[in-house]
């Protein structure tokens, strides 16, 4: 049990928990988060997905179920700053997280709320920086910043409170593909070096083919599991709740519909080079 | 424009009025304008000026960066400047248009009362352009602190002001966004009587008022996420340090205030 | 030429330290009926080229015509001009402002002073395009989901029946089944209404399926124009200028350089189908 990050069991979840008959924003979720594992959860808009990751730091307590962050069970109020030091999150909007008017300061913010001595905060915020590649941009104005250093800025706010997991909540949506880019970057780097567990929920697939594990939600409840390998082999079904596939993975797909034996589980341009190559070469 | 207005903005720079303690900065300034009133004769004016003119020199703020910071008020103090000449019935005539009488009274009044205004935007634009706004908050917070005891939230004024100057640019951004789609529809801002006009902004007020309490929802979400409860157990990255140079600087204005006062008397 | 740009030029905040040349010389034709996307680095000029087509900014130089009007005249009737060239801004939703969705959906014809019976028709014609029930007419637009929202947005543009429809992100944060739906319908209302379309998108794999001609801007000039076909050939250079191809163009470009004879005007999914399926046949022969 050591190894569990979050573990989600049986969750129910509605906003409007008064009325009856209102349909269930969550059903019946379970999730289990490994230490230092790299989850992305899918699902289209309205999906639930957003709803989900606000439970993994206490934002939002299940009505049925549980969920233990770090064994830690989120409805004891006694530990829910404990659970947000060890759970940071990133949201969508990257003006909206961003508290002040200096960069520097604005990533202590954390640091500052949990009563780290000045000292040890000044330390955190130029290492947090530095790790988001942002410390040249200490004293800058976050509102003159791009929308994927804004980003990162807040990724760096988050990494100061030194948590155990980041939860990201569609961070790049409002991104360019510049912007996009740097902010998988510094994801990638974050849970690939610094072993931190990161929970990605997203839309864009190819942000999804990153991860080590693919969660795919629809109507409130979990409809696949797994690689993502294993999970972008099923074009058709992802296709039919609304969801895309990376264009390679959908040519390999299209491929074997026509006919052609190709490897399926195809997620990068250079896996589809070679396949198709080997393919090429074979029928000569 | 809105972004020629100079009051209130930071002027980045490494003088030593910038690397002044905010709280003793704030301090110093509300004894500046305390001076300012016990100033009545022109002399007091010289050694008023001399004395802003110095401070802004050492600032290395530009002069005309500074007076630039008067122009938008300038309605307020020709306005001033006309009241105190004409509503002063003291003194001899020197000349007068119907009701409209100026006396030498009133003139030295009104050149008086605008000397004063001008001195109380300069000494106050001094403190905003030499104090980052967070240092400035920083330093209002812990100047309320002792008032806590007598319900004075200092801290939350303090956030408070922090994030409105966090979100002026935001907000003016997104002021120009939603006028531009609005205009993109046909929308006029510009013709019409008074009436017109203020309903004539409703499409523009209406979004971003949505727009505003949107993002005070996502912020304190964002906030709750990043473990803010308050300024209880709060510590800060930036401490304030009195120096030796703040003393001086608390010597200088007391001197400047017994020099005044010795004029007067004397 | 429904739309013709000469030599313009666009400075922003003019003599002050934060000057920037945002506009640098450009001359553009775009032929009526045509579907345009309009693709750059952020940056590199496209918004402000956009907001020159109905005069939300003036040119520091240069001339535009619109149907054959010039509009940086001093004498032009701005209205006329705000009809004829719909704007849709980037989350279009965050300008309605009204209690229902028509009377949203109505405030730009009213404001071009169209009748109150032509606006009911204009009204509901505009809604059907952008996929949307009649019964979310009387709705506040508060209460529509995001995607809705959007396209009641977009409907506010439709319903001044602009000869011209500039879209600028139209599907920026739009789940990908959202996407595809607004996609659809402005390529549906290009060809039913023989509208002529400029799309502003980052995304190239949209922009690919969708187009007919693409113009990319960098640093405030048009770098290239052409087919898609014909831009997305030359990935050095769009790489350059922080921009990259549809995945499947970089897939046939490797093939190509491997030494098999594939086409390299291919860009979307089922080009590259055709075009393998094609290959592997051939060399069954």
């Amino acid at each position: 049990m050591k190894q569990e990050m979050i573990n989600a069991i049986k969750v129910d979840y509605t906003y409007e928990s008064q009325q009856q008959d209102i349909p269930m924003v969550l059903r019946n979720i379970n999730i289990n988060v490994k230490k230092g594992e790299f989850v992305a959860v899918l699902g289209h808009n309205g999906s639930g997905k957003s709803t989900l990751a606000k439970h993994f730091n206490a934002l939002l307590l299940p009505i049925g179920g549980v969920v233990f962050v770090d064994n830690m069970d989120t409805q004891d109020e006694h530990v829910t700053w404990e659970i947000r030091q060890q759970v940071g999150m990133v949201f969508q909007n990257p003006d909206n997280q961003i508290v002040a008017t200096i960069v520097e300061e604005d990533v202590a913010f954390g640091p500052e709320n949990l009563g780290v001595p000045p000292a040890q905060i000044r330390e955190r915020v130029n290492e947090a920086l530095k790790l988001v590649d942002m410390y040249a941009y200490k004293g800058h104005a976050p509102h003159l910043l791009s929308g994927g250093q804004k980003q990162r800025i807040a990724i760096a706010g988050i990494l100061a409170m030194k948590p155990a997991c980041i939860v990201l909540d569609e961070p790049t949506a409002m991104l360019d593909p510049e912007g996009r880019k740097e902010v998988m970057r510094a994801i990638q780097k974050l849970n690939r070096e610094e072993g931190i567990t990161v929970v990605l929920i997203t839309h864009y697939m190819d942000e999804a083919v990153q991860a080590d594990r693919v969660i795919v939600m629809e109507q409130g409840q979990i409809v696949m599991e797994g690689a993502p390998r294993k999970v972008f082999s099923q074009v058709a079904y992802l296709k039919e709740i609304g969801l895309d596939v990376p264009q390679v993975t959908e040519l390999a797909y299209e491929l074997q519909k026509a006919g052609v034996k190709i490897q399926e589980d195809i997620l990068t341009i250079e896996e589809c080079i070679e396949a198709v190559a080997k393919k090429l070469k074979g029928n000569k | 424009m809105i972004k020629d207005i100079t009051l209130g903005q930071y002027f980045p720079g490494n003088s030593v009025v910038h690397k002044l303690d905010p709280r003793v900065k704030i301090i110093l300034t509300l004894l500046y304008i305390t001076a300012l009133f016990i100033v009545t004769n022109f002399k007091g004016y010289i050694v008023f000026g001399l004395f802003t003119f110095i401070i802004i020199s050492i600032s290395t703020i530009p002069h005309r960066f500074v007076f630039k910071g008067l122009r938008p008020l300038l309605f307020i103090i020709v306005l001033t400047a006309f009241i105190n000449m004409f509503m002063t019935k003291e003194g001899v005539i020197l000349y007068g248009i119907g009701p409209l009488v100026a006396t030498d009274k009133g003139v030295e009044m009104a050149i008086f009362m605008v000397l004063r205004l001008l001195f109380l935007i300069m000494g106050t634009s001094l403190l905003t352009l030499t104090t980052s706004p967070i240092l400035l908050t920083d330093g209002i917070e812990k100047l309320l602190n002792p008032f806590k005891k007598i319900g004075v939230p200092a801290h939350e004024l303090a956030m408070m002001m922090t994030i409105a100057l966090r979100f002026i640019p935001t907000l003016l951004e997104e002021t120009d966004k939603i006028m531009k789609a609005q205009m993109a529809r046909g929308a006029d801002f510009e013709s019409g009587n008074l009436l017109k006009r203020a309903k004539g902004l409703v499409p523009l007020l209406v979004p971003l008022f949505i727009s505003a309490f949107r993002r005070a929802d996502e912020l304190a979400t964002a906030m709750e996420s990043r473990c803010y409860r308050g300024g209880d157990q709060r510590t800060r990255m930036k401490q304030l340090i009195t120096d030796k140079r703040d003393y001086i600087a608390i010597v200088v204005m007391i001197a400047l205030i017994a020099a005044l006062i010795m004029m007067r008397l004397l | 030429m429904i739309i013709r740009i000469e030599n313009l030029y666009h400075t922003y905040m003019k003599g002050s330290p934060f000057e920037k040349q945002s506009l640098n010389d450009v001359t553009l034709d775009i032929a009526q009926g045509e579907f345009i996307g309009l693709i750059g680095h952020t940056g590199s000029g496209k918004s402000t080229l956009i907001q020159h087509l109905n005069r939300l900014i003036k040119p520091t130089k240069g001339k535009i015509y619109i149907l054959g009007k010039d509009i940086t005249d001093k004498e032009i009737n701005i209205r006329e001009i705000r009809s004829k060239v719909g704007l849709v801004f980037q989350y279009p939703e965050h300008q309605l402002f009204e209690e229902t969705v028509y009377k949203d959906i109505a405030f730009g014809p009213l404001n071009a002073g169209v009748s109150e019976e032509c606006v009911h028709e204009r009204v509901l014609e505009a809604l059907k395009f952008v996929g949307l029930e009649e019964s979310v007419l009387e709705k506040s637009p508060f209460e529509l989901s995001g995607g809705q929202k959007r396209r009641a947005a977009i409907a506010g543009v439709i319903a001044m029946k602009p000869e011209i429809l500039v879209l600028d992100e139209p599907t920026a944060g739009l789940d990908p089944a959202g996407r595809d739906e607004i996609l659809f319908q402005i390529k549906s209302m290009h060809t039913k209404l023989n509208m002529t379309v400029i799309l502003v998108s980052h995304s190239m794999e949209d922009i690919a399926r969708i187009v007919d001609r693409i113009v990319v801007m960098h640093e405030g000039k048009i770098a290239m124009t052409g087919t898609p076909g014909q831009i997305f050939k030359q990935i050095k250079r769009i790489e350059q200028m922080g921009l990259s191809a549809p995945q499947v163009t970089y897939v046939m470009r490797a093939l190509k350089d491997k030494g098999w004879a594939v086409k390299d005007e291919i860009f979307t999914v089922q080009q590259a189908k055709n075009e393998l399926l094609r290959l592997l046949e051939g060399n069954n022969d």
